[in-house]
């Protein structure tokens, strides 16, 4: 157990904590001795417990106060082909005042796109007075990862050039199966530089690490590369993009948390969580709240440490908000669809 | 840069009780006797309490000698024709019972933790589903008796006589009742003392299913109501589940008689954890080991046996888990301990607890606040614990853990076969290979590897040494059942 204070993952002091962990990430050998020397992930066992966390009542105050917080963590999500400016700005509007008829209805917390729409959504919310929401573009050849170094981190720094707060960045799944842990390392190291932003004072963009658990199949692999990730520098460890077939899980998600339990621990350093795709219900989402709650407590049950990768999640939160508020329920046509 | 957060308020589960609506208690409760509810012969009744309120939930009646001899009689009476059904017809019955205990399996499982104590979350979870699941499974079994391994036509012994404990009330007696109706046995059947209320539920069920007069009756009452039960020459077969004092009174008592007899006494299971188990899981072990209700079960991983190169990495995240459990109101569908099923077992862990402390372990519990009423004991670890300990031989039969700590295999085997008991054990290690040697050298009945207190009815259960003998559950809890002598 460390003695000196926690610092966040994005913060100055990180880098001075992840270098006193250099020696094993100095080769391939090492890094793959490490991460393999990891405790192994029983599937049954933890399967259980996220079943078991599932089984928890949220009911009335303590349901009204997840509802809520789970608003303010949702990173409201547009990834189609489709996108328009249109549509970008439209699903602005709604992050900035999800409910028209309830000013108290929380902000979400950022609007998430493709990073050719992020000047759209930067200049919508700042049209809109919400300024405060975070713009995250997705990068790195999204969703596959498929691409040469050099155009994934000039997919990153044009994001980020165009504004982007957070960039959400895919692993290449193909090196880390094949066992070139170190590469992935390095990409991550790679694209994290590529956050800076020019100009004073103005710090970087945030980086979440996708895994796309449902293409690494075991959790032992999803262990590793939450390690890996953290020693590379991710701000936010996040499960899946969303275009797989198996996307956040609740067993996926328990582990991650418990990796960033660990992590911060022994390196003494605060990383987040996102898991994303396949949420849609406000029953789910009170789900990985319990879990957050009960592996890493309050601490993490904000947006700056816990995030929900979702679209349609939102408005399954606002119908369940004016049920607990007036008694009844209302219906998807008093929800506003984008 | 930070959006903003909602609410200064915390995430604080809101009170999430079942409704105790669910179930109607009757003010009084007779004995089941002959299908039919009756007084005692000489009128005398006992109260039932809920131990998490101290509240009286009724009155049931207190069975004397005169009373145990009638239900035996009613059950040698139906044992007559209930023995020569054909075993499909004997099935229906049972599949009939397991249907109405999974449609009543609510109210039931409501009823269990207000008499017993337990969490709502484990008898919803836990107890319920494997009594229907018992009684479905020895169901199947009933037609294919000449299929079982004991000959091509078993026959049953007659009447049996079976007591059970007071921590898994319900399923304590599908452990009992499935086997002997399946195999065309009748059965007398003695509830413990603090917790009779979901036996005379199930006296209700059986009436509901329709089963015949005498084939399965129900007396409340004591330990004397038990020692009649036992001690009744009428009886056939004796089946025990309880503490090893009780059980070695029953094997005395049974000497130089016909009786057969079967008995599932005490524990007191090593929970071995190897340097490389996965920990998060095993941590999830160690706790449902030993805090899964209140630490009352027999099987209970009540001696964590750590490798000592991972010991403190396993005791703290295991003090922190434990600092995470909800100790409260059974009926809370979010409390994961509930109340001490009595105040005599209280009084049991208490001195124990203080002999550990007194003796020099460490005593760890975590902060909680416990109800003002009721029986309560918080979640508690022992460290510093040797094999000497009184808290590491004697079976406390509550939520207290002692740990102690071994360097190699072979001293971890010692340690966990070095006690009188030999019921259950865990052993958790990512590695296949060690899985099976250290399987091979315990001296335990029930193995669980990467997982603790999983139970199935078709696997047998039972123990070695101390902790009893003969089968329960499977093929093998056939055999106790039929003359196979």
């Amino acid at each position: 157990m460390l003695s000196e204070p926690v610092v966040p993952a994005y913060g100055s002091a990180a880098a001075q904590r992840l270098a006193s962990m250099a020696d094993v990430t100095a080769s391939d050998a090492a890094l793959r001795r490490f991460l393999h020397g990891l405790p192994g992930v029983d599937a049954v066992g933890l399967q259980a417990r996220a079943a078991t966390l599932g089984t928890r009542s949220i009911k009335t105050t303590a349901k009204a106060y997840a509802i809520d917080l789970a608003i303010s963590m949702i990173d409201l999500t547009t990834l189609e082909g489709a996108d328009t400016p249109g549509k970008v700005r439209a699903l602005c509007a709604k992050g900035g005042r999800p409910d028209p008829a309830d000013g108290t209805v929380p902000r979400v917390a950022a609007i998430c796109v493709y990073g050719d729409m992020v000047a759209t959504a930067k200049d919508a919310l700042a049209a809109a007075g919400t300024a405060d929401i975070h713009v995250a573009s997705v990068a790195t050849a999204f969703p596959s990862g498929r691409a040469a170094l050099p155009v994934k981190l000039a997919d990153t720094r044009d994001a980020v050039a165009a504004g982007a707060d957070e960039i959400d960045m895919v692993i290449d799944r193909g090196a880390f199966l094949s066992g070139r842990y170190l590469q992935v390392f390095d990409e991550i190291r790679q694209v994290k530089e590529a956050c800076r932003r020019e100009g004073e004072g103005s710090g970087a963009a945030h980086l979440k690490v996708i895994f796309e658990t449902g293409e690494l199949q075991t959790y032992d692999n999803v262990r590793r590369a939450s390690w890996l990730a953290m020693l590379a520098g991710a701000d936010f460890i996040k499960t899946s993009t969303g275009k797989v077939a198996v996307n956040a899980t609740p067993p996926v998600t328990l582990l991650m948390l418990e990796a960033v339990r660990d992590f911060r621990a022994s390196v003494g350093v605060q990383v987040g969580v996102k898991p994303a795709g396949g949420i849609r219900t406000t029953k789910d989402a009170i789900k990985y709240l319990v879990m957050v709650n009960e592996t890493l407590g309050e601490e993490w049950l904000t947006p700056d440490w816990f995030r929900f990768g979702a679209s349609s999640l939102l408005n399954d939160l606002l119908m369940q908000r004016q049920k607990l508020s007036t008694g009844r329920y209302s219906g998807p046509d008093y929800v506003t669809v984008d | 840069m930070t959006p903003s957060t909602p609410m200064a308020k915390t995430f604080e589960y809101a009170p999430a009780p079942e409704s105790r609506a669910v179930v109607d208690i009757a003010p009084s409760y007779g004995l089941f006797v002959d299908g039919e509810f009756r007084e005692a012969a000489d009128g005398k009744v006992f109260k039932t309490v809920s131990p998490s309120s101290e509240e009286v939930l009724s009155e049931v009646a207190q069975a004397s000698a005169a009373d145990v001899d009638a239900a035996v009689q009613a059950a040698r009476k139906a044992f007559g024709t209930w023995s020569v059904l054909p075993g499909a017809e004997r099935a229906k019955y049972l599949f009939r019972i397991a249907r109405i205990v999974q449609e009543r399996s609510r109210e039931l499982a409501v009823l269990e933790s207000l008499d017993n104590g337990k969490p709502i979350r484990e008898s919803r979870d836990a107890d319920l589903p494997l009594v229907a699941a018992h009684f479905f499974y020895y169901a199947g079994w009933a037609d294919k008796l000449p299929y079982a391994g004991y000959g091509p036509d078993p026959k049953p012994l007659g009447v049996a006589g079976q007591v059970i404990p007071w921590n898994f009330p319900l399923l304590m007696l599908a452990w009992k009742i499935a086997p002997a109706l399946a195999t065309g046995n009748t059965v007398v059947l003695k509830p413990a003392e603090t917790t009779p209320l979901s036996a005379l539920f199930f006296a209700d069920i059986c009436r509901q299913a329709g089963l015949p007069r005498g084939v399965v009756n129900i007396v409340t009452g004591d330990g004397s109501t038990g020692a009649e039960l036992v001690a009744h020459p009428g009886v056939d077969k004796i089946a025990f589940t309880g503490s090893t004092e009780v059980g070695k009174a029953i094997a005395r008592t049974a000497a130089g008689t016909d009786k057969k007899l079967t008995l599932e006494l005490g524990g007191k299971a090593a929970n071995i954890v190897y340097d490389d188990a996965p920990v998060d899981q095993a941590v999830e072990g160690i706790v449902n080991g030993i805090f899964f209700n209140q630490g009352h079960v027999c099987c209970a991983g009540s001696r964590l046996l750590v490798q000592e190169s991972v010991a403190e990495e396993v005791l703290d995240a295991l003090k922190r888990r434990m600092a995470t459990l909800r100790v409260g109101d059974p009926l809370d569908k979010n409390t994961d301990i509930g109340a001490i099923n009595s105040p005599e077992q209280l009084a049991r862990i208490r001195a124990l607890a203080e002999a550990g402390e007194a003796e020099g372990a460490e005593r760890w519990a975590p902060a909680c606040d416990l109800p003002a009423t009721g029986y309560w004991f918080a979640p508690t670890l022992f460290t510093g614990v040797t094999q000497a300990h009184r808290i590491a031989r004697e079976e406390i039969f509550g939520p207290v853990l002692s740990v102690l700590t071994f360097r190699t295999p072979a001293e971890a085997v010692e340690k966990a076969n070095n006690t009188p008991y030999g019921l259950s054990a865990g052993i958790w290690t990512e590695k296949g290979s060690r899985i099976l040697w250290t399987a091979d050298k315990l001296r335990a009945g029930i193995v669980w590897a990467n997982t603790f207190n999983k139970f199935d009815p078709a696997s047998p259960f039972g123990g070695y040494k101390e902790s009893g003998y003969g089968r329960e559950g499977g093929r093998h809890g056939l055999e106790a059942y039929l003359d196979v002598r």
